[in-house]
């Protein structure tokens, strides 16, 4: 899950580093009064989940009170990247003498976070690695014993840096570090991070992501600290109507899983397919051989009959939807049996004639003598493991563009 | 001889109570494998298919008389860590996590402390390990008949990033005549126990494994990993790897996980593309179709024994 600029502010604020006098507006006057506070020179930027603000005209700066006002009124109006902004955060222009990143991410393959840190603050840091990389400083830390500061010193000074800015920086990456492990963090950036002309750090802007795994453990810091709300799950795009009613199916019965997504498909050819790999496989195989999925399912861990034809019914139901390939990776838990009955079951609820309406059914595996004679009862041609999934796709494919000629 | 497991292999199971793990133990137990003990804190006493449960894992290994060499561990998310760290301070070497949605953090705790205790951990997310007409440790290939059907011995090493496509694919090897060594369903989140470079070592140091078999899916660092092995290695064993998830590609998937928590295309190095052209620069056959697996390993098998 990813934050919003005020939320990552309020997170490095709480894990002890220094941040500069932010408000949070939602209107004009808010930002008016947030910009009378600080005095001075401020930077109104617009609050939005995406990169590229500045480009974009949602970054703007002003001398006084009532020009930050018409600033916001602008920004808050404005649409980035197809997103409305969530606010403004009015922040003092501040007198920087260096610009400074300073980061923490998973590696993968080491399995341990990594810190990162660099004197070239301020621009993509993939940008720096790949053209600076003498000016980017690398330092793993262990997932079981505590931070500690030398390992955050050693990685500033690494890209040379040393005298009071050492000391400084050191702080500051041995909290963002700790904070990273303590908040089931995937994602924890501090850019810029500013030296101020007194010499002091503050981190003018901060970019964190926090595992979805975790939320429920981390309920107290967003729900009580950060006030985000259970149902804000900060989706990349608004969940379409299919893909909230499948997840109501699947909520409403706790045997197996099935999940549905539509975003980015519009075809003619219904997907009700499984398991995770299977689903990526069979999706592709449809692509590739000229079909048009008009959604992308999973089915796994031996759904019920209710919610195997819950799912059915709502690839159905979708506009455009002609016919609908049954299609799974050999089966050990969920039984082929079970998922023939929703599936007819599904396609006689809804007046529509099973063996015309399903275009394929191949899910070889546990059960599937019985799954067979269930389908034969409704003319449904039942295909086994000898029907490789390549080859079930392409007889999809072939029906439904037969059905459209 | 296999990859992991051998007949005399011992292991519990820990959440054995759980109406999947009572499946499970049952499986393992009629595919021929060495179910010892069960652990389900509170419920010592009872027995499942005949395994004895009992509170801790301390107490299955006194029942047992000697070392436990694996655990299964199928408890809730919240409690796995607890679980692992027990099996692995209480001498276990091998554990299979079936559980899904742990978080990433308590996941590389665990992989850290077993780096220390010299143990190793398979998944989590994952069906675990079967070594065809000998044994299986999870629920991987079901029920001993189905498992019959999709798994026979052969030459073939299969690694697969999703779990019931490691049946899939062995069962089409089974089906073309050449047969499985050793399946090991890694698991598909963003970080795992044991990754593809980390067990090729062991398919290289068994006779019987002739030929690997990866499946793989968009996200992470994991097959550049093995592409470097293979390429600082050296490593003459045949390979074939299948990529699903190519239409994750497109632009407006950007972002989004599709079928396990470690698909998601997040930078450049993410994409199925590139991880293709990374594979294929390491001299490992990319097949492009699900069902030409089997040709490209005969293929490879037949250049391997000419050459």
């Amino acid at each position: 899950m990813r934050f919003f600029e005020y939320e990552s502010r309020r997170i490095v604020e709480l894990a002890g580093i220094p941040v500069t006098e932010y408000g949070f507006c939602t209107t004009a006057a808010e930002a008016r009064e947030a910009a009378e506070r600080i005095g001075g020179p401020v930077v109104i930027k617009s609050q939005v989940l995406t990169g590229g603000r500045m480009k974009a005209g949602g970054v703007k700066f002003a001398d006084a009170p009532d020009e930050a006002a018409s600033h916001a009124a602008e920004i808050l109006e404005l649409e980035i990247n197809g997103q409305m902004p969530r606010g403004v955060l009015v922040d003092p222009k501040a007198e920087v003498k260096q610009e400074y990143y300073a980061g923490v991410v998973w590696d993968g393959t080491v399995k341990r976070p990594l810190m990162l840190f660099s004197d070239m603050g301020g621009i993509d840091i993939e940008e720096v690695a790949e053209k600076h990389p003498d000016h980017v400083g690398r330092g793993h830390v262990s997932n079981l014993l505590p931070v500690s500061d030398f390992e955050a010193k050693q990685t500033v000074a690494a890209v040379g840096i040393s005298g009071s800015q050492l000391n400084r920086a050191t702080a500051i990456l041995a909290r963002l570090a700790r904070l990273f492990r303590e908040r089931d963090m995937t994602l924890a950036e501090i850019n810029p991070l500013a030296e101020l002309d007194d010499g002091s750090f503050v981190a003018l802007d901060a970019h964190m992501e926090m595992e979805d795994e975790a939320k429920p453990r981390q309920e107290g810091l967003l729900e009580e600290e950060l006030r985000i709300a259970p149902e804000d799950t900060r989706e990349p795009y608004e969940p379409s109507q299919f893909e909230r009613n499948v997840k109501a199916i699947d909520s409403a019965d706790h045997r197996g899983v099935i999940q549905g997504r539509d975003h980015g498909f519009s075809g003619n050819l219904g997907l009700v397919i499984g398991a995770g790999g299977g689903s990526l496989t069979l999706t592709d195989a449809v692509r590739s051989q000229g079909g048009k999925p008009a959604n992308y399912t999973e089915i796994g861990g031996n759904p019920s009959v209710a919610k195997a034809c819950g799912l059915t019914k709502e690839v159905l139901k979708k506009e455009g939807v002609q016919k609908i390939a049954v299609m799974m990776s050999i089966v050990s838990n969920t039984r082929v049996d079970i998922v023939a009955r929703g599936v007819i079951k599904a396609c006689l609820e809804l007046d529509k004639e099973p063996a015309e309406t399903i275009a394929i059914f191949r899910i070889p595996g546990a059960w599937e003598e019985e799954g067979e004679k269930i389908l034969r009862r409704y003319g449904v041609e039942y295909c086994d493991r000898s029907v490789s999934m390549w080859e079930a796709a392409r007889r999809a494919v072939e029906k439904i563009q037969g059905a459209s000629a | 001889v296999s990859v992991l497991l051998t007949r005399n292999t011992t292991f519990i199971v820990q959440g054995i109570t759980g109406r999947e793990a009572v499946n499970l133990t049952k499986e393992c137990l009629d595919y021929g494998s060495a179910v010892v003990g069960g652990v389900t804190p509170g419920r010592k006493g009872r027995e499942v298919h005949g395994v004895p449960v009992f509170d801790t894992v301390e107490q299955a290994v006194e029942h047992h008389g000697a070392p436990v060499d694996g655990s299964v561990v199928t408890v809730p998310p919240a409690f796995t860590k607890d679980a692992v760290f027990e099996a692995i301070e209480n001498g276990v070497k091998l554990i299979v996590i079936v559980t899904e949605r742990i978080p990433r953090g308590d996941v590389a705790q665990m992989v850290e402390l077993a780096g220390m205790r010299e143990a190793r951990i398979i998944g989590p997310n994952c069906l675990g390990v079967i070594v065809p007409g000998v044994c299986k440790m999870g629920g991987i290939g079901g029920p001993a008949k189905d498992a019959a059907k999709a798994y026979a011995p052969g030459p073939v090493g299969v690694m697969s990033r999703s779990g019931g496509m490691t049946t899939e694919i062995s069962s089409s090897l089974t089906a073309a005549g050449l047969g499985v060594s050793t399946a090991i369903s890694i698991g598909g989140d963003a970080i795992i126990g044991s990754t593809y470079a980390e067990l090729m070592p062991l398919f290289e140091a068994d006779e019987q494994t002739e030929a690997i078999v990866i499946y793989t899916e968009p996200g992470g660092r994991m097959e550049a990993q093995l592409a470097e092995w293979v390429s600082q290695t050296d490593s003459q064993m045949p390979i074939v790897a299948f990529m699903a998830g190519k239409f994750m590609d497109d632009e407006e998937m950007k972002g989004m996980s599709f079928g396990h928590a470690g698909t998601i295309v997040e930078g450049a190095e993410d994409t199925a593309a590139q991880k293709i052209a990374r594979l294929q620069s390491a001299g490992i056959t990319v097949v492009e179709r699900i069902d030409e697996i089997q040709d490209a390993v005969k293929e490879k098998l037949g250049a391997a024994v000419g050459g």
